[in-house]
């Protein structure tokens, strides 16, 4: 084996079973900030603070029935959970979730693929999310997972658009579709103190972001797909068990790597003036710039929950209405400004 | 085009309320671990008070039992026994049904000799109905327990704080 399988293969490694193993500990986390809001403790029986809770929560998953539903399509009940789980883990791919380490003579960067065209590549994986949810809801043959897996796909197509129409500001702006150097160019300050990130430099855009993020994971106030009081569960109703399992895992793997993306194109990535800035010696800093983009992708994920507590549920009709006739038109306007500012300075 | 300026206030108001809640004071008990502090008022089991010999005070007058709105009260009244020289009846048998019984302290309140009263006490959990029923040794094996607070010393205390 060549070194660079062997480099690759361990940083694919590395980043699923990062991901995945946070993904207990985002829905625990969860769990104590909606506790903490709402004036309660939160889980914490098993062990220390509760910690071990995740595990219990896994292992119950694990030993539950699975049952097949009568009536299933069988093929697309089945393919459903397993094609959530790409678009999380696939986006991943393109992420820098750090500089680079030097260990025995080879220089890793810390990224599994530095795509020339890595924009392009999200948005097309981000894309096929749909199908996992739209197959989960036809597959079931029950009318509340049919209108949640409908409903997540109307979502998508609808909250990508302006997505798509931030993502274009950031590449005009930074003149390139590769993650890692988007990154790059945020490395500087502005005006000698403000980190030069695309979130100073596109506020607006990175407010519809943010938004169009909540939409895509189906998260509160967007997560109408699996609105329990009408549909029940949504595309999952019918899902037991493990199966059931990997659609919860998808949906917080996905808030990770959508948190990871957001950082990564509006928060700076790993940089941090003054400290990633510093050199501390061939691992260190490596291992340093990941610890800061890991803080800031928690950061942004503590958004994520704390928003989902704190706002209500969208109305359908007002759910469509808000990202056709406010979030595009705000992106176009985003956009158009950010054009004409580019081709005046030059 | 709708204005954009309260909409941006509502979010902002009700973002800073959630995570001001974030910090507050919690409100859950830890309850095998740390009980729920009882209020001295709290009206639970009964008991049957002893006078100074160690005798059960009451003189099965009956009183609770007609005054008792929910007929939690069972009382099988004989001739006191020789040498009780202060009275002429006692209870040979006293029965309160916890699960008929409302709580209300209505039969403490009747009682002329201060004989029965409600404790702090929280009835314990059975599995069958007769068990709930406490009888005289049950009632006497609480006569040491604090009272309740009566309604009238609650309201008296109300009504000090009141007038200053
Ligand atoms: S507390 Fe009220 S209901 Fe209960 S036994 Fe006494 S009088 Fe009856
Ligand atoms: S407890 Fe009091 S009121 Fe009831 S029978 Fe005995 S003396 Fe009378």
């Amino acid at each position: 084996m060549t070194p660079e399988i062997a480099i690759s293969l361990g940083r694919i490694l590395a980043v699923i079973a990062g991901v995945l193993s946070a993904v207990p500990y985002l829905v625990f986390a969860e769990r104590k900030i909606c506790a903490y809001i709402q004036d309660r403790i939160g889980p914490n029986r098993v062990g220390p603070w509760g910690l071990f809770q995740p595990l219990a929560d896994g292992l119950k998953l694990l030993t539950k029935e699975e049952i097949l539903p009568n009536g299933i399509d069988r093929f697309a009940y089945l393919l459903a959970p397993a094609l959530v789980m790409i678009h999380p883990l696939a986006t991943f791919a393109i992420i820098p979730f750090g500089s680079s380490i030097t260990l025995f003579g080879q220089t890793i960067r810390l990224q599994i693929a530095d795509l020339p065209i890595g924009i392009l590549f999200f948005l097309g994986v981000a894309s096929l999310s749909v199908y996992g949810l739209a197959l989960g809801g036809w597959g079931s043959n029950n009318k509340y997972s049919l209108m949640g897996g409908l409903r997540a796909c109307a979502q998508l197509v609808s909250y990508e658009l302006s997505m798509g129409l931030c993502l274009v500001g950031i590449i005009l702006l930074s003149g390139t579709l590769s993650t890692s150097q988007i990154v790059a160019a945020q490395e500087e300050t502005l005006l000698g103190f403000l980190p030069a990130w695309n979130v100073f430099l596109q506020p607006a855009g990175f407010a519809i972001f943010l938004i169009c993020a909540f939409a895509e994971n189906n998260r509160l106030p967007f997560d109408l797909p699996e609105a329990e009081p009408e549909l029940v569960g949504g595309y999952h109703t019918e899902y037991t068990g493990l199966r059931f399992g990997t659609f919860f895992l998808a949906e917080y793997a996905s808030m990770i790597t959508m948190s990871a993306l957001l950082v990564t194109l509006y928060l700076g990535g790993h940089h941090l003036p003054g400290v990633t800035t510093r050199d501390f010696g061939p691992v260190m800093t490596g291992l340093i710039s990941t610890a800061v983009f890991g803080a800031k992708v928690a950061t942004v994920l503590f958004t994520f929950i704390w928003t989902r507590w704190t706002l209500p549920r969208f109305k359908y009709q007002n759910l469509m209405s808000f990202s056709w006739k406010c979030l595009l038109p705000a992106a176009l306007v985003n956009l158009l400004m950010t054009a004409t500012v580019i081709t005046l300075s030059g | 085009m709708p204005s954009i300026t309260e909409p941006a206030a509502a979010l902002v108001k009700g973002f800073g309320i959630t995570l001001k809640h974030l910090f507050s004071r919690k409100f859950t008990s830890q309850y095998p671990e740390k009980p729920h502090p009882i209020a001295p008022k709290f009206r639970g089991e009964h008991k049957l008070n002893k006078d100074g010999e160690g005798r059960v005070k009451c003189v099965a007058c009956f009183l609770c039992e007609t005054n008792c709105p929910a007929y939690a009260i069972r009382i099988k009244s004989a001739p006191a026994p020789d040498g009780w020289q202060d009275r002429e009846r006692y209870p040979a048998e006293f029965e309160v049904d916890l699960l008929k019984c409302i709580f209300c302290g209505y039969c403490e309140e009747a009682c002329p000799v201060d004989a029965i009263a409600l404790t702090n006490k929280i009835p314990e959990v059975e599995t069958s109905r007769e068990a709930f029923i406490l009888n005289k040794e049950k009632l006497l094996a609480n006569a040491d327990l604090p009272a309740a607070t009566s309604a009238e010393k609650y309201l008296d205390d109300i009504l000090k704080k009141w007038k200053g």
